[in-house]
């Protein structure tokens, strides 16, 4: 349901509920439905609610100051930005109706839509845009998405509907960070965020209006009938906060919800009855991210290329797809997602080969000296803990496997499972950590200068994993400031190269997103964005409507 | 009886104090600080926004200033502000929760006492009958079933199965377009389940405690005496003998009061139902010290209210202890 | 000889009377089955409790599997039985812990009076005041939750009842003949302690672990539940239930077994404990 990601980037997989709400969020061409119901059978009609499972809260109501996938969700379809994603991942018009960017990219100047009305009225204008940046770059503001606005070198209101941006040096994610959820000036100006009677009553552009939110319990949207691109079919949209994944799928079975994701194991072998098949249908396609091995390079016996490489070999990807995700994914061999204009499929891969694993830890001194199975060097035996997140049975599964597997090899693994605010605060933060399993959630654009360069390696930085590599920054560096598609995708296809050869980190699988909606809900159309793209046109024909109040 | 009560109440300052100091080791256990949730991964919030947040909170000064200040303004029932991104007051979020648990609890301990304390006479009358046996396996199977197997287990029968009861939450969809009867009976239906469940777990206590004290009592002289009289074995039983078996029955009444809340906990995350339980957990795992700080002393205090509760009546019920006092 | 004194003043009589509850019999069968069990569960378990097999996910109970596999293929059977142990040493440290904290405070309480006893039973009051779950909770989640953290915190959230137990015996002891007397002919403080008053008072402390032990497997699955308990691969009866929960429908097995192996282990001590109580108390007797 989230319109692309404003300020793209990245959203270091988010909170409990990430593969849940991520299996939502996103999506790719060979998205094969089996939508219940022939297009064009049914007319579409207004009425009814839907009702989707959210496994955490939201944590507050204004997006833009908020970091977890249910809030961004919820927001998405309250609040606009000037432009969006479409089904195929391209900039569209949203409250910009359009945007000339200068020949040498420096200058975007947005043209808004008349008429674009508040949720109280008032009309949206320039001066929000503006009021927008400003809240966005003001330091008091505690938001993870400023570091695109940081790069704006001056802004000017032009008229009521025009709104020019100028940057120092071109920068290619320019126009996207404009997706950011624009804010009512006229209520906001001058008041806390945090504290504003917005954060509990927000006032938005969207296709939906607040309605409640009970906390814990739930988040109650209406339709908002004067909507710009026409009032949304669906009346209600109703988040259930769920906290238990076995309890939300058993509501799914006995039809109190009607949206969620499914897990692997749900997908192939809970679902296969008659009953369910009836009353859902089942999405799959490859979801926007990937999960992955990583390893503190600050210790030294990682530094050595060579032990990266030996883990990769003797770590079976396909195993992992078979076990974590029952084959419901693919071999990740880069950081992009495969398919994508910038996705270079011919990079170095490591198969399978425990024997090839041995032999690059022997030449990298790492040998069983003492008979006990256990590789050393120095006498000191090879020993490390991989952490990583509570709440996500995949990454706990993928930890149970690589554990097992490089044991066969010699190298005696730990798991350590951590709740999440601990983990990034204690561990990932303060680079106390050997290795960790992990997930990268990707943004349309390339761009992935904040994992990989090497400036950002600070303790609120992407950069955890400490990785240097000059060239990498070099590449990272071209490739963020020309728009010159072809260009960028020879620095990105390099840089993949780079990465697949060096295994900085293990990249592990990208798993498939498995969305269900109840069949009653028509109009859905699968696209390389998912299937929430366009939530606003879907529908429920009069005759199977469920809640009518 | 006023004195007694104000006696009461001035003992338990020196068990409020206890708590809160309590709390306070217990949320300074922690490693590392709590002021970086409120700008969790905010890769991109500065040094300076942190140590503003520190200020904010008076985290830069000793713990004893700390400790100092936040009892100061917990007396005032000023828990402060949660660092979630909410930022909402404290006493705000508990209060809106509050309510559900001790419904919950107070049902589930009326579900309990109404089973418990017959069984626990009736076995205590015939002891190693079959009956005694029967109830004595049934009420520790209760015990010993892991509470959320259980929870499950009818939530598939009765849920979606069946389809007689809902599943999870507090109130169906259409809740406020019901009229006022049907809402009853709709958070009736929903609360079925988790009642069921939990007083199903907390019968052995109860029921072993009744039956414990009732063996206690039927052996003593006078009980031996009313019979000897002639009494009717049923008049000496349930006339002289219950009322001093339930006696102390309803001083663990209070002590009680811990582990119902506790248990909410798991109960309230299985069945999705928005009490207190559930944000404690969710503030555990967030680190939100204000809230869980919060949670631990309002619970303590709804212990010391049952303590109290269960002296009162107890002082009710039992002659000598009411004489005492006030003569 | 003092063994023989002791069996004739203490252990015969107890004998006779447990015996006669069939129950406690039964609970005390199962606690002993159940020592065997994890004693011998390397050589029981057919397979190694860690080892997967991705062919295998979720398969139903057959002869090469008797008790089905889980969500990595792994053997149901080998990791309930090696999960026995895991429970086990989790009941027992957790509560020898909570026995140690509270022998040691109940009996300064219950032997030194005065502003000691006070002091202490304000502690106990104030311990006792809190919801212990929330307790646990917020130490293990602020920690690390290893299997270590685990079994210390669930022993030290735990000891007042313990500590009540002994200072109560202690009360109604140390005014006894034989301590005063021992005192009289100038015995130590912690000779007294050691050799008169703490055998005493240990039966009433023994049942009470009995029942510790029971909760203590309870409390570990109840935090597994909430992603809390022991850590994997490491199997315990608590993650095994858990792991099986979110397949419930298709894996009945994943969570029948543990769950069964909880309950039966629970019931069968809180059986014993009740007997031992039953069979200790003269008062209860026919």
């Amino acid at each position: 349901m989230k319109r692309g990601f404003p300020t793209a980037k990245l959203l270091l997989s988010i909170l409990l509920g990430a593969w849940l709400l991520l299996a939502l969020a996103c999506g790719r061409k060979e998205a094969g439905g089996q939508a219940g119901g022939t297009p064009g059978t049914w007319q579409p009609s207004y009425g009814d609610s839907i009702v989707e499972a959210s496994i955490g809260d939201i944590s507050g109501l204004i997006p833009n100051i908020t970091s977890d996938s249910a809030s961004h969700e919820v927001g998405s379809l309250i609040y606009n930005g000037l432009v969006k994603y479409n089904k195929d991942y391209n900039l569209v018009s949203d409250i910009a109706e359009s945007w000339d960017i200068s020949k040498d990219g420096l200058v975007i100047t947005f043209h808004l839509r008349k008429g674009v009305k508040w949720h109280d009225g008032v009309e949206f204008t320039a001066e929000d845009a503006l009021f927008t940046y400003k809240t966005m770059v003001d330091p008091k503001t505690p938001t993870a998405y400023s570091e695109d606005f940081r790069q704006v070198k001056k802004i000017e209101v032009l008229d009521r509907y025009t709104f020019r941006v100028s940057y120092a040096e071109p920068f290619a994610p320019a126009l996207a960070s404009w997706g950011i959820w624009m804010l009512p000036k006229h209520l906001l100006e001058g008041r806390d965020l945090k504290q504003s009677p917005l954060s509990k009553n927000p006032i938005g552009t969207g296709p939906y209006k607040f309605k409640e939110w009970k906390t814990g319990e739930k988040v109650v949207l209406e339709a908002n009938p004067d909507y710009f691109e026409g009032r949304p079919y669906i009346d209600r949209v109703i988040y259930r906060i769920i906290p238990d994944q076995a309890t939300i799928f058993l509501e799914l079975k006995a039809k109190g919800i009607d949206y969620t994701g499914l897990t692997p194991i749900q997908y192939t072998k809970q679902t296969e009855y008659p009953d369910f098949r009836r009353s859902f249908s089942k999405y799959r396609y490859l979801a926007n991210g990937y999960t992955y091995l990583g390893f503190n390079l600050l210790d030294p016996r990682f530094q050595d290329k060579r032990v990266r490489q030996a883990i990769a070999h003797a770590i079976n990807k396909q195993e992992l797809i078979e076990g974590v995700r029952l084959g419901l994914g693919q071999e990740a061999t880069g950081p992009y997602k495969p398919g994508t204009w910038y996705y270079n499929p011919d990079v170095e891969r490591y198969p399978f080969d425990p024997a090839k694993a041995r032999a690059l830890l022997g030449e990298a001194g790492w040998r069983d000296t003492n008979g006990d199975g256990i590789l050393d060097r120095n006498r000191e035996p090879f020993k490390f803990t991989i952490l990583t997140n509570q709440g996500n049975e995949d990454r706990k599964k993928t930890a149970e496997i690589i554990q097992r597997r490089l044991r066969e090899v010699g190298i005696l693994v730990d798991i350590r499972i951590i709740e999440w605010a601990a983990f990034i605060n204690e561990f990932i933060k303060k680079r106390k950590f050997e290795a960790i399993i992990l997930g990268w959630g990707l943004s349309p654009d390339p761009d992935q200068y904040d994992i990989w360069h090497s400036s950002k390696t600070g303790p609120d930085e992407l950069n955890h994993i400490s990785y240097k590599n000059p060239e990498v920054d070099r590449l990272l560096d071209l490739g963020r400031h020309t728009f010159d598609q072809e260009k960028r995708k020879a620095y990105y296809y390099k840089l993949q190269e780079i990465l697949a050869e060096e295994q900085p980190i293990v990249f592990l699988f990208v798993p498939d997103a498995l969305p269900v909606v109840a069949s009653r809900f028509k109009g859905i159309e699968p696209a390389p964005a998912g299937i929430a793209y366009n939530f606003v046109k879907w529908y429920v024909p009069k005759e199977l409507q469920r809640y009518t109040k | 009886m006023l004195n007694y009560l104000a006696k009461r109440l001035a003992l338990s300052i020196p068990l409020l104090l206890g708590i809160t100091i309590i709390s306070f080791v217990v949320i300074h256990l922690a490693p590392g600080e709590p002021v970086e949730l409120g700008t969790e991964l905010g890769p991109k919030s500065g040094a300076a926004a942190k140590q503003a947040l520190r200020q904010l909170y008076g985290l830069d000064k000793p713990l004893h200033v700390q400790y100092l200040t936040w009892l100061s303004r917990m007396v005032r029932l000023d828990f402060g502000r949660s660092f979630s991104p909410d930022g909402r007051l404290v006493i705000d979020k508990i209060a809106e929760r509050l309510p559900i648990t001790i419904l919950l609890n107070v049902l589930e301990l009326g579900l309990i006492l109404a089973v418990a304390v017959p069984i626990g006479i009736l076995s205590a009358t015939r002891q190693y009958s079959l009956f005694d046996k029967a109830t004595t396996v049934i009420v520790f199977v209760g015990f010993a079933t892991p509470d959320f197997w259980l929870a499950l287990l009818l939530m598939i029968l009765f849920g979606v199965h069946l389809g007689w009861l809902p599943i999870s939450g507090l109130r169906s969809l259409n809740y406020e377009y019901l009229p006022l009867w049907a809402q009853q009976w709709d958070l009736i239906r929903h609360l079925i389940l988790p009642v069921l469940v939990a007083a199903f777990g907390g019968l052995a206590g109860y029921s072993r405690y009744m039956r414990q004290s009732m063996l206690e009592v039927i052996r003593q002289d006078y009980i031996r005496t009313a019979r000897a009289k002639g009494l009717p074995e049923e008049k000496v039983l349930y006339k002289h003998a219950l009322r001093n078996a339930l006696l102390p029955v309803v001083t663990i009444l209070g002590l009680s009061v811990p582990g119902l809340i506790g248990g909410s906990v798991i109960f309230e995350t299985i069945f999705a139902i928005p009490g207190m339980g559930q944000l404690f957990v969710q503030s555990a795992f967030a680190r939100d010290y204000p809230v869980i700080m919060g949670i631990l002393v309002i619970g303590a205090v709804l212990t010391l209210l049952g303590n109290l509760l269960a002296d009162v009546s107890y002082s009710l019920v039992d002659p000598r202890i009411r004489v005492g006092r006030e003569g | 000889m003092v063994v023989d004194k002791l069996k004739r003043a203490w252990i015969s009589p107890f004998w006779r009377q447990f015996k006669r509850n069939r129950l406690a019999l039964l609970g005390g069968a199962i606690v002993i089955l159940l020592f065997l069990a994890a004693a011998l569960a390397p050589l029981l378990a057919p397979y190694d409790p860690a080892e997967f097999d991705v062919k295998k996910i979720l398969e139903a109970p057959s002869p090469a599997h008797p008790l089905g596999t889980d969500q990595l293929g792994r053997d149901v059977l080998s990791r309930v039985l090696w999960g026995s142990r895991i429970s086990l040493l989790v009941g027992f440290v957790a509560v020898g812990i909570a026995t140690a904290i509270g022998v040691l405070l109940g009996s300064l309480a219950g032997y030194y009076g005065g502003w000691v006893d006070a002091l202490i039973m304000r502690f106990v009051d104030v311990m006792l005041t809190f919801p212990r779950f929330f307790l646990l909770l917020a130490v293990i989640a602020f920690l690390k939750p290893s299997i270590f953290t685990i079994m210390g915190v669930i022993g030290v959230t735990g000891w007042m009842g313990v500590a009540r137990l002994v200072r109560a015996e202690f009360f109604s002891l140390k005014e006894r003949e034989f301590v005063q007397s021992a005192r009289a002919l100038g015995a130590r403080d912690h000779r007294i302690i050691g050799r008169h008053v703490l055998p005493n008072a240990l039966a009433p402390v023994l049942v009470s672990a009995t029942f510790g032990v029971a909760g203590a497997i309870l409390t570990e699955s109840a935090l597994s539940f909430l992603g809390l308990g022991v850590q994997p691969p490491t199997p315990s009866w608590g993650n095994i239930l858990t792991d099986g929960k979110a397949n419930i429908e298709i894996a009945w097995w994943l969570s029948l077994y543990p769950g069964l192996a909880i309950l039966v282990t629970v019931l069968g001590y809180n059986l014993l404990g009740e007997g031992i109580r039953d069979a200790l108390d003269p008062r209860l007797r026919q």
